[in-house]
């Protein structure tokens, strides 16, 4: 079990982690989730002992990182595939780290074959494809046969298929028991492979809550309405408990159901040319949570080549 | 020993000190060479064998350097924080392997020297029975591991590869030999340059071989006696040390 309490840290003036307190729980898989620049890395970094937070403190099974012994086989982790030397093989990569551990040198072949890097494990890590180099620190988080495993951003640039294999291998790891603590901006990525959900924003806990329960509040259903007549509906629509969302060609509109758009509209003598219900994405559901505590707005509303898919990044992950 | 073991698969996956090795070698065994070969007017002496003993300190201390900027530079420190929380055992373990290393590459070059000399100029009294002798000879490798010790120490202060080498260049190729030109005080200062007063213990205090002054490393006048000049010479290492550790300790990885 994984435990911030008050977690704060600051770099100048920046606050990065703002009191942030949250439990991951033993034997799932809980979601980090946060717009870039939210402080999620920041906090992975705490976790392990190697960024000193300014006020509160992380226990990991009631322990501070830096108080255990032989930490690789309590605590496994990625954070960023790039921390090995570009000149020094994969496995003499591992050699270290395992002997660091006390681990036995057969375990460096395990987890290569593990990760399916056996074949390149001579190869210079330098070399290393974006995906292979994923691999390679999951082989080195796997080393200790840890319990507990944080990843930072795992599928962060990888391909399809990279990405199909860290989910698969994130549900196994899952599936042995193990705490996974997993990090992503992309609220799609996290649905599927976590069951838990630690939301932060500006450095600041936003929710925590199981995926269902975030998904099932945070998404509030919509109707989309397209009308040449998009003026007439929305002074009809302009009451109190509905919101309407101008997206150009069509309206979105929330807090009525269909039905009642349409007699509207039949009142206002409006045409339809579309009325359908929308089920809220998940995405959607991440901004209007997140939505004041983006670090960096983009302008989106100024069109740059038509409108911005918010949801694009997380689709074609799937 | 178990980090002692890490830092060693460390420093041998990567290929700078192989490189280090070969190029401190060369640099300081051709210099001890063309030494023996081409000045023939004077006799070749142990001391003039190790004429060329500040370049292999140079290269070995830029082998080291890098050891520590490397991790930096490539975030392998972290990687070796995360799986070795107490950081003073780890730096204590690198400078630990890094000194031991250097000194062997003391060792070779010191020894080499004199066995090319030896080759050159058969006819040489080249044995090494003094005092004196065995510390001009056997005194490089002491000097090489300390020296790495402080490389090391200002890498780990410094973190980047470029800055801490160019640091640490500057400082044993100009600053030390261009601080005697402050006028009144320079000289007195000079004497407590730490190089300067490493290379006293190599060339010592009176010369007991008697050479004239231009047959090896120039002489230090440096007012402490041989073995004295070492333990200041440690002592700032220890320092340096010192202060690395703390300041790393301190710092986010």
């Amino acid at each position: 079990m994984i435990e911030a309490v008050g977690l704060t840290k600051r770099y100048g003036r920046t606050v990065a982690v703002d009191d942030l307190s949250f439990t991951v729980q033993s034997g799932r898989v809980t979601g980090f989730l946060g717009p870039n620049g939210a402080g999620k890395s920041t906090t992975m970094r705490m976790v392990l002992g190697l960024d000193a937070p300014n006020a509160g403190e992380v226990r990991i099974d009631g322990k501070r990182y830096r108080e255990l012994h032989h930490p690789l086989r309590m605590v496994g982790a990625l954070l960023d595939a790039k921390w090995v030397h570009p000149n020094r093989s994969a496995r003499a990569h591992l050699r270290w780290l395992a002997r660091s551990n006390d681990l036995p040198v057969k375990r460096v072949d395990e987890v290569l074959d593990i990760v399916g890097l056996t074949d390149v494990a001579g190869r210079r890590a330098g070399g290393f494809s974006l995906g292979m180099s994923q691999r390679l620190g999951i082989a080195a988080a796997l080393l200790g046969d840890p319990q507990v495993l944080l990843f930072d951003e795992p599928v962060n640039g990888l391909d399809p298929e990279g990405i199909l294999w860290i989910r698969r291998f994130m549900h196994r790891l899952a599936d042995e028991g193990r705490t996974v603590f997993v990090s992503s901006h992309l609220l799609s990525e996290m649905s599927l492979t976590a069951q838990e959900l630690v939301v932060i924003g500006r450095g600041k806990l936003i929710a925590q809550s199981s995926t269902d329960d975030f998904v099932a509040h945070a998404t509030e259903s919509s109707v989309l309405v397209r009308s040449p007549q998009l003026d007439t509906l929305r002074t009809a629509l302009g009451r109190d408990g509905v919101r309407v969302r101008d997206e150009g060609e069509h309206l979105v509109v929330s807090g009525l159901e269909c039905a009642e758009i349409g007699e509207l509209a039949a009142a206002n003598g409006a045409v339809l040319h579309e009325l359908s219900p929308q089920r809220g994405s998940l995405e959607e559901a991440f901004i209007q949570l997140t939505g004041d505590s983006v670090e960096y707005h983009a302008g989106l509303d100024a069109p740059v080549a038509g409108t911005p898919d918010l949801v694009t990044s997380g689709e074609v992950n799937r | 020993m178990t980090l002692l073991a890490v830092e060693r698969i460390k420093l041998l996956t990567t290929r700078s000190p192989l490189w280090c090795t070969l190029l401190a070698v060369g640099l300081t065994v051709g210099f001890a060479a063309l030494i023996a070969g081409v000045d023939s007017e004077s006799p070749v002496t142990i001391a003039s064998t190790q004429f060329g003993y500040n370049f292999g300190l140079v290269v070995v201390m830029v082998m080291a350097a890098l050891a520590i900027t490397t991790e930096y530079r490539f975030s392998t420190i972290r990687a070796t924080f995360q799986a070795i929380p107490n950081r003073s055992a780890v730096l204590l373990a690198k400078a630990t392997v890094v000194a031991v290393v250097s000194g062997l590459i003391g060792l070779v070059t010191a020894f080499g020297s004199v066995a090319i000399s030896k080759l050159i100029v058969s006819e040489a009294d080249l044995a090494i029975n003094t005092a004196f002798e065995w510390r001009a000879v056997a005194g490089v490798s002491l000097i090489y591991a300390i020296a790495a010790v402080i490389a090391v120490a200002v890498g780990t202060l410094i973190r980047h590869s470029a800055g801490a080498i160019s640091l640490l260049l500057i400082w044993v190729m100009l600053v030390e030999s261009l601080v005697s030109l402050i006028p009144k005080i320079g000289d007195d200062i000079q004497e407590w340059m730490p190089f300067y007063v490493a290379n006293k213990f190599l060339t010592g205090n009176p010369d007991l071989t008697n050479r004239p002054l231009e047959e090896g490393p120039p002489p230090s006048s440096a007012v402490l006696s041989p073995w004295w000049a070492l333990a200041y010479f440690a002592g700032i290492a220890v320092v340096l040390l010192l202060v690395a550790l703390f300041t790393a300790n301190k710092r986010d990885a």
